[in-house]
């Protein structure tokens, strides 16, 4: 065993020697950095797989300026830390453009890595507000609308659609979903009209949570909002079902798609949840969603369109720049407006996607439907 | 420093008493229905408890791997279920089927868990025992996600919804019944089990002194793997029946149910198993009280704190046994 | 014989485990499409696979046990040998120092950022190994002080804009009198009820933090937090990383030097003695309880200083990076490494930091593989990878004036 030691370390050189960046290539290369591991994996593995058929796409057309793209990919488990390491190594390996990443923390830890080195980075599913908001992101767009824009259509519709009075708002106490009750409650505050029952968070992955749901009960909120992802949602649908609690479960972005409805079960019917614009009568999404189901053999997960259409639009911004030269592709990137599945989209001034927004959608017969 | 004690615990335990006579006045059914919620989410912890108890006791150990094996337990609960309901078995069978496969493989993990992990460092630093257990832990983890799924997975109740309850099924549903009845079954058949089998002798006098009860003919290293075997069938219980209460699974959910667990049998005092249930129940219901006439945010916060609160009084928990330091 | 007898063991153990994964590694069921997967490859891959596990399993703990029989004392580590031998000693030491020295400018960015974690990780092992390695104290909320640290950064500098080397001897001051703060109460417990309170207060924090929004921005966290600056000039981010890299350095071996002399203080050995027999050492008038809580203390210094680095190196900081996990994480480095031995402890971090970061190239089965190695490495080294040598106290002129005696 004394050995072992020794072994370990010559493995471990030898491992630094081999990963070091091969040099000049005629390959343009991209990033896509995102969560691909842990529980949260789906959301990223769905924005990576946009970006890879996107990548096969247009290298199939010639590549980006001539030049085939080769695609970098990095696991940021949604945590700050290690997405600030793996920028580092993109960044080291030579990306010259960066797809991601999906958790907001980790895409404004890792945007300071790639600020510094003059690259683009166009996200997916980052809808923090602060990335377009603060102005410290220059080189930041995004091809999903943001928490505010959400917030907004969120609280319209509860008190305009669901005319509620009362809501209960319940959050995993992440920087998403709390994040999102924020808002929400910020927007209710400032119309007026709507009183706010309950405002509280619950430990994501807990064994029960029976007592938020009697509590929501005894509220008698007439409408439960919800600031999180879709496993903690399905527990609170269904016990508040069991419970026969009086409510409407209305959720956002983080339980919109299939994940939560086969969850949820029968449970899942009337709740409502805000998600992107239901684009599939769109030719194209059709396309890329066929694509992957031949792929995958599975219909395409939540952030798939979206990574397909950064991938398209730095692709773009490049071919309009007509260089990958930082200064002039962001120039670029307020120019173009492409046909992405999402529609044809544009960026606005602060990056925010242009043409792309959210619609409310509905639990109908084990789907959501959109509804306005 | 004695008077003073006792002092400050009966004005505490007087103020308590005065808001929660005040709140039970007020609304009578929202204080009974969140008893109810603590008495169920005591319960639960008190199946996983039971486990650590056990193996704790007995070769002072804490097993990390245990949340994974009742994790095990679920998911073999969830893939036998759904194959056989898929090849359009009669439900009764599948239920029991899926039971009695939940306990035996649970069983079968945790007897080689403890022949892999544990017992080859029987001898070692017992910080080394407990790496290890956290190794086996996210190696279990790891090798369900992988060969299963990362995702979580809908798990349809197993537990029927009793008919003739169902006028009451607002205020505790029928699973829920069954988690507190079942806890309360499995501590009775154990209490049993260590006080009157020769099995549970055994393990009672290996707890005690290893040494002493091998040269009095006891197979130490049997006895061992048997508190393994009974601390995962309890698991495997808690899997089963916690994943009904929940509808879902994935490869984590062992890791935070095991936490709080183990802090559960701390509270009552580790190595007791009815300081374990009791500890698991104090826990349940405070909890739920706390969550429902404070916040929920810090409810984690509470539990720890009612955690120091206790040991500072009570250094080995609330039945724990308090052991003069051998020399 | 024994060949045979062993082979027929392992094939009853290949049996064993082909049963015991069944359910998990070959079916796979699909409840959404209603279909059923029998992957019986699976099955045949298990049986094969644990067989010669089981052979070179059991071959590597008989061999142990041999060893042990053979050798009961003197099997020093070799490096420590090394280090003793003034031979070897110095070119040794040399050739770390150049590596150490070289790496960030021989090795890309990537690398440096992860060394730099990696280091951030050999000093919060350091500081961990004062009191779960000499004291004997197990710490499960080791990462509460990691905290402190860190948001006490981020805080002051959002607030106040004081710069990093103002914060940093505030933070280990911080971490200093947190350590007092929480120890103070708890450390009358014993063994495991000591390590889950503290692991309850490692959660209180964290839970604060993630909670009291006005104080700490909650979840969202305190994002561009500044690098530290070179008597006022600050880096590009590429000279940046190299510049931390050589702070973290720096801290790491001011740790190094601190423990070592503490190790061989006199309250250092106070905390040996309490960790090998509580009784004994207060029956010798060792305050045990004033032990405890500069053992205590002084391990929360360094965790403190250790956020303040981790904070400047990510620059974004919220309380998901302080979970439970991360404390499991340092106590494995220690544990892993050998207790109580520094040397160990460097390499404990160094290879349980580094090699899930290398195990990337088999991203999927990195955890797998890193948890099967944490038991690996415990049933065969149950005393860590590198073990801590006592130090052997020798009165040499008293021997002699006895040698003197005798023989006149």
């Amino acid at each position: 065993m004394k050995s072992f030691f020794k072994v370990l370390a010559v493995a471990v050189l030898s491992m630094i020697v081999f990963a070091a960046p091969g040099f000049a290539s005629d390959t343009v290369k991209v990033a896509s950095a995102g969560v691909i591991s842990g529980d949260l994996a789906p959301y990223g593995i769905s924005a990576l797989r946009g970006v890879e058929i996107a990548v096969e796409d247009l290298n199939a057309k010639g590549g980006i300026l001539g030049k085939k793209i080769e695609l970098l990919v990095g696991d940021d488990v949604c945590k700050p830390e290690v997405a600030v390491n793996i920028a580092t190594k993109l960044v080291s390996d030579g990306a010259q453009m960066i797809v991601g990443h999906v958790c907001s923390g980790a895409t404004i830890a890792a945007n300071k890595i790639y600020k510094d080195a003059n690259l683009l980075i166009a996200s997916p599913a980052s809808t923090n507000d602060d990335l377009t908001f603060s102005g410290e992101h220059p080189n930041f767009f995004r091809t999903i609308a943001n928490d505010g824009a959400q917030a907004i259509l969120m609280t319209d519709f509860v008190k305009n659609e669901i005319k509620a009075k009362k809501v209960a708002l319940i959050h995993d106490k992440g920087d998403y979903g709390k994040g999102q009750m924020e808002l929400v409650r910020n927007n209710f505050e400032k119309m007026g009209g709507v009183e706010i029952v309950l405002f509280e968070g619950v430990t994501t992955g807990a064994v029960d949570y029976t007592a938020i749901v009697q509590k929501i009960k005894r509220s008698d909120a007439e409408v439960t909002m919800w600031g999180g992802y879709h496993s903690d949602a399905s527990k609170i649908v269904q016990l508040l079902k069991k419970k026969r609690v009086d409510t409407t479960f209305f959720g956002a972005d983080g339980i919109i798609g299939d994940n939560f409805t086969n969850l949820a079960g029968k449970y899942a019917e009337g709740v409502y949840a805000t998600g992107p614009n239901d684009t599939s009568g769109n030719p194209l999404y059709q396309a890329l969603s066929a694509k992957h189901q031949k792929k995958y053999g599975e219909d395409p997960g939540t952030f798939f369109h979206n990574g397909y259409a950064c991938m398209q639009a730095l692709a773009a911004a490049a071919e309009k720049a007509g260089s990958l030269d930082y200064d002039a592709m962001r120039a670029a990137m307020f120019e173009i407006t492409i046909d992405s599945p999402l529609g044809p989209i544009g960026f606005d001034e602060k990056g925010d996607v242009v043409g792309a927004g959210f619609s409310v959608y509905k639990v109908i017969d084990g789907k959501y439907q959109q509804v306005n | 420093m004695r008077w003073i004690n006792i002092a400050l615990g009966v004005a505490v335990a007087g103020i308590i008493c005065f808001f929660a006579v005040r709140e039970l006045l007020i609304d009578p059914m929202y204080f009974f229905e969140l008893f109810l919620g603590g008495l169920t989410r005591g319960s639960i912890y008190a199946l996983i408890a039971l486990g650590y108890t056990m193996v704790y006791g007995i070769i002072q150990l804490i097993n990390f791997a245990h949340g994974e094996i009742y994790m095990i337990g679920a998911m073999t609960a969830l893939i036998v279920a759904s194959v056989l309901g898929m090849w359009g078995w009669n439900t009764a069978v599948i239920v029991i089927l899926a039971f009695v496969f939940a306990i035996v493989y649970s069983c079968a993990y945790g007897f080689t868990v403890e022949k892999i992990a544990y017992k080859p460092l029987r001898n070692a630093p017992r910080l080394s025992a407990l790496i290890s257990a956290i190794g086996m832990s996210l190696f279990l983890q790891n090798y369900v996600m992988l060969a299963q799924t990362p995702e979580y997975l809908p798990f349809k109740s197993l537990i029927p919804d009793f008919k003739f309850w169902e006028p009451f099924a607002h205020i505790i549903t029928s699973v829920e019944i069954t988690i507190i009845v079942t806890t309360v079954i499995v501590m009775i058949l154990l209490g049993i089990l260590i006080k009157f089998t020769r099995i549970g002798k055994a393990m009672r006098a290996t707890a005690q002194d290893k040494v002493m009860s091998a040269l009095l003919g006891i197979n130490v290293n049997n006895v061992i793997s048997a508190t393994f075997v009974v601390g995962s069938a309890t698991a495997a219980i808690g899997g089963v029946l916690i994943a009904c209460h929940v509808g879902q699974i994935n490869f984590f959910i062992g890791f935070l149910a095991g936490l709080k667990a183990f802090i559960a049998a701390v509270l009552g005092g580790i190595g007791s198993i009815p300081g374990a249930v009791l500890g698991s129940l104090v826990l349940g219901i405070s909890e739920s009280y706390f969550t429902g006439y404070f916040y929920s945010e810090y409810e984690d916060v509470f539990a720890f704190t009612i955690l120091v609160i206790i040991l500072i009084f009570r250094p080995s928990g609330i039945l724990g046994r308090h052991d003069a330091q051998k020399v | 014989m024994a060949i045979k007898n062993q082979i027929k063991q392992s094939l009853i153990i290949a049996f064993w485990f082909m049963i015991l994964t069944f359910p998990i590694m070959v079916i796979k069921v699909n409840t959404i499409r209603h279909t059923i997967d029998f992957r019986w490859a699976n099955l045949v891959g298990v049986g094969i696979v644990t067989f010669f596990a089981s052979m070179t399993w059991n071959y590597f703990l008989r061999r142990n046990e041999d060893q042990k029989k053979k050798e009961m004392d003197d099997d020093i580590p070799l490096i420590h040998r090394l280090l003793q031998n003034d031979r070897f000693r110095r070119p040794f030491l040399g050739v770390v120092a150049a590596f150490f020295l070289a790496y960030p400018f021989v090795f890309p960015m990537y690398h440096t950022s992860i060394m730099i974690s990696a280091l951030v990780y050999v000093m919060l092992g350091l500081g961990l190994n004062i009191v779960v390695g000499l004291a004997g104290l197990l710490d499960l909320g080791y990462v509460a002080f990691y905290a402190v640290g860190a948001y006490a950064y981020a805080l002051l500098n959002l607030h106040f804009g004081l710069s990093f080397w103002v914060v940093l001897p505030i933070s280990a001051l911080l971490g200093t009198f947190f350590g007092v703060m929480l120890g103070y109460p708890v450390l009358r417990l014993r063994g495991d009820y000591l390590a889950i309170v503290t692991l309850g207060f490692g959660e209180i924090i964290r839970i604060v933090l993630e909670n009291w929004d006005s104080f700490s921005n909650g979840p969202r966290g305190i994002g561009d937090i500044p690098a530290p600056t070179f008597f006022g000039h600050q880096f590009n981010q590429e000279n940046t990383m190299v510049y931390i890299y050589f702070i973290v350095i720096g801290l790491v071996l001011m740790t190094i030097f601190f423990v070592n002399r503490l190790e061989n203080s006199k309250i250092g050995r106070a905390w040996i003695a309490l960790r090998d027999d509580e009784i004994a050492c207060q029956a010798m008038g060792i305050d045990k309880f004033k032990t405890k809580l500069t053992a205590f203390a002084l391990g929360a210094t360094w965790a403190a200083m250790g956020g303040v680095v981790f904070a400047a190196k990510t620059s974004y900081i919220n309380p998901m990076s302080f979970t439970i996990w991360e404390s499991i994480t340092i106590l494995c480095v220690v544990v892993i490494g050998g207790m109580g031995s520094a040397i160990g402890v460097i390499a404990g971090a160094l290879v349980l930091i580094l090699l899930p970061e290398y195990l990337r190239a088999v991203s999927e089965y990195r955890m797998l593989v890193f948890g099967a190695l944490q038991v690996i490495v415990m049933v065969f080294k149950p005393d860590g990878l590198i073990k801590s040598v006592r130090k052997v106290y020798t009165f040499n002129v008293q021997e002699k004036a006895i040698h003197e005696q005798t023989n006149t």
